[in-house]
């Protein structure tokens, strides 16, 4: 097992740059993820880390030795795909033994190593079937068994879970989750799904555009968001924007939207100009006291809580509250932000301007 | 618009009961959502209530009128289908405009283009009416199919999971959109999902279907807070509801064998010890993976919280739901 750093790693087909000048840090037995919308570069730098792309620029080390331009073959890794390709006409046991057998392995260390491995999964009973009749996580399990087997660096995966539905995506999620919590291995996970990256990931990278946006822990990527791109892809719903002009000081507490003023994480640096005024749902009040109003125009119930939509003058708003709480639609209620959680962004650049809340982040992020 | 009334309507496919004796009213101007697995019975629902199929035995009435004889055109049903299939050689000024073109309507123009621009409104595509049909993104497709579905005032919108195939962000604005697009429209909806959210946000009823029954039939908040059976209190609520044995607390009532526990029904700090297990932050709160007695437990607390793996931390129910062993519920 091993940590995997990546340095400035860069990647253009062509005229068009895939990557565009990557850097961060896998730790040694880290479940880490690779976030992004479709085209943000993050399954070409796995396949960058598989070796199966080989970088335009830029350095990949795992375990300290510089792999970059290295063939797949040398690196160790084992890759786990979207689409699990298992060989059809072979059973479960000689799929699984698969890689051990073309190493040359001998023959009862084979049947030893594919016994451990189908303890794991939970698949001891289903060696001897052919893969073929198998359920679609019993396949995904068999293909997991064929990377764990071999006991590689590490594993890649690129969105194991995403042809599973909702709820069979779920317990496969927890359950690829407690494999890693036995076995930790270094794992690096893509996904385009936000929740999937909060619950499973022990940190974060968020990518857009060929662009690293925010290297961290999922607690603080949500809370601390670097750019309005992170703040606006993770949560669901996601975080409030509400873009206005204006001047503020450093040590500034509060801003000033539509004649009100509403309170912020004190600030750590000026700006002037137009910015964008970033609260989550949850830290979104309906108070009778608040001076900034807005119409209700939707609410939609969740159980324990629901999500109100609001207009105001500055745009909609979502506030998440208890579900008990009375919003009424066409209602005009006065709202209260808990300005120690508020972000304000550089509406041009959307980064984040530094308050005490982000300070830490924004430092080495 | 119109009432429909289901009334003991059963199919069979071989020797598989699809619908067994299914009864159902979708009043006039409900957003009525049929919720369940695969296999659930749900599209089966709406093929019959459209007349694709033929019920084996019961009746459907709408307006309170027989329809069981009436051809699918008759019945002025409009459905709305998980693919979105658009003629991708029009516009979709035309591809809205084509149901209201058929030799049985016979719209005049004029009234076409009324309709067409008040649809195309209340879908905020007013602005890709000149566009073909294949310059849109996914979203945009899936709000045309909708929107030629609206534009025909039927008696009744049927709709088979036409979110299923959008991503999370869009699917979540649609829902906003298609629940005011049917308080605008004060249309009759009958709804068909295995998304939890998409039930509970839009629904002014939900049925929950088993294996070709209904087995409840209310408000959102009736089924999530008073569910009949374990089986439906687990269809609602994220993370789902625990289900753990009744003895594994003081306090059951008698016959019971399984207590259910969401998060809101454990009060953290007193009560019997649990170990952490895991931390997961979702954000906005933190699921905590328990381990009690050797039986999992998923709740939820504050995404700030100190607690780590291996902590211990007590639990205790409050206002639980109990069932008994056929897992119906014991009030």
């Amino acid at each position: 097992m091993a940590e995997i750093e990546i340095r400035n790693l860069c990647k253009k087909f062509g005229d068009f740059t895939a990557v565009q000048s990557s850097s961060f840090r896998i730790e040694d037995g880290e479940f880490f993820m690779l976030l992004g919308p479709s085209g943000c570069g993050k399954t070409t730098t796995l396949r960058m880390i598989a070796g199966l792309e080989l970088p335009t620029s830029g350095e990949i080390r795992i375990g300290g030795e510089e792999v970059g331009q290295k063939p797949a073959s040398q690196r160790d890794i084992a890759f786990v795909f979207q689409m699990f390709a298992l060989y059809p006409h072979l059973n479960v046991r000689r799929n699984i033994a698969y890689p051990l057998v073309s190493q040359g392995m001998r023959r009862a260390q084979v049947r030893e190593k594919v016994a451990e491995v189908a303890r794991i999964l939970g698949i001891e009973g289903m060696l001897d079937r052919p893969v073929g009749g198998l359920s679609g996580g019993d396949r995904q399990r068999v293909a997991l068994g064929r990377a764990i087997v071999r006991d590689p660096k590490c594993f890649l995966m690129d969105e194991p879970l995403g042809a599973l539905d909702a709820e069979f995506r779920e317990r496969m999620a927890e359950e690829l989750r407690a494999l890693h919590d036995r076995m930790r291995a270094t794992t690096v996970y893509v996904t385009h799904d936000q929740l999937e990256a909060m619950q499973m990931g022990d940190k974060i990278v968020v990518m857009n555009g060929g662009v690293v946006e925010q290297f961290g822990v999922p607690q603080d990527i949500y809370d601390k968001p670097a750019t309005m791109f992170v703040a606006g892809f993770i949560g669901a719903p996601p975080m409030n924007f509400l873009p206005f002009h204006g001047t503020a000081e450093a040590g500034d507490t509060t801003v000033t939207l539509h004649h009100q003023a509403l309170p912020v994480s004190a600030l750590r640096e000026p700006f002037d100009g137009d910015m964008v005024y970033g609260v989550r749902p949850e830290h979104v009040r309906l108070s009778d006291a608040g001076g900034y109003r807005g119409e209700v125009v939707a609410t939609e119930y969740l159980g324990t809580t629901q999500i109100v939509t609001l207009r105001t003058p500055d745009g909609e708003i979502k506030a998440r509250i208890p579900a008990g709480q009375a919003a009424r639609m066409g209602e005009t209620v006065g709202l209260e932000f808990n300005g120690a959680t508020v972000t304000l962004f550089d509406r041009q650049t959307g980064r984040a301007i530094r308050s005490d809340l982000n300070e830490g982040v924004l430092a080495h992020g | 618009m119109a009432e429909v009334v289901l009334q003991d309507v059963t199919r069979r496919y071989g020797a598989t009961l699809a619908l067994d004796r299914l009864s159902m009213t979708i009043a006039d101007g409900a957003f009525v959502v049929l919720l369940g697995p695969t296999g659930a019975g749900k599209t089966t629902t709406l093929r019959l209530i459209s007349g694709l199929e033929t019920p084996d035995g019961g009746d459907i009435l709408m307006g309170g009128r027989s329809v069981l004889r009436d051809t699918p055109a008759q019945r002025d049903v409009a459905m709305v289908f998980q693919q979105y299939s658009l003629y991708p050689h029009m516009s979709v000024r035309d591809n809205l405009a084509f149901p209201l073109r058929s030799p049985v309507l016979r719209t005049p123009e004029d009234e076409i283009t009324r309709k067409v621009a008040e649809v195309a409104a209340a879908l905020r595509i007013e602005d890709k009416l000149g566009n073909k049909a294949t310059e849109l993104s996914g979203g945009e497709m899936q709000r045309v199919s909708i929107g030629r579905a609206l534009v025909r005032d039927p008696q009744l919108f049927l709709m088979d999971e036409p979110l299923s195939s959008l991503d999370a962000k869009l699917r979540a604005d649609l829902r906003v959109e298609l629940k005011r697009i049917h308080a605008q429209l004060g249309a009759t909806l009958l709804y068909v999902t295995h998304d939890q959210i998409e039930a509970m946000t839009m629904a002014t009823e939900v049925g929950v279907l088993d294996e070709g029954r209904l087995v409840q039939f209310g408000t959102p908040r009736e089924i999530y807070e008073d569910p009949v059976s374990l089986h439906v209190a687990a269809r609602l609520g994220l993370p789902r509801i625990n289900a753990l044995p009744a003895d594994l607390f003081a306090g059951a009532p008698v016959g019971a064998k399984t207590i259910g526990l969401r998060p809101e029904h454990m009060r953290q700090g007193e009560g019997r010890a649990a170990q952490v297990q895991r931390i997961e932050p979702l954000g906005d709160q933190t699921r905590l993976h328990l381990s009690l007695d050797g039986h999992d437990i998923v709740t939820l607390t504050d995404p700030h919280t100190d607690l780590e793996p291996g902590d211990s931390l007590a639990i205790e129910p409050r206002n639980a739901l109990y069932f008994d062993a056929s897992g119906a519920r014991i009030v």
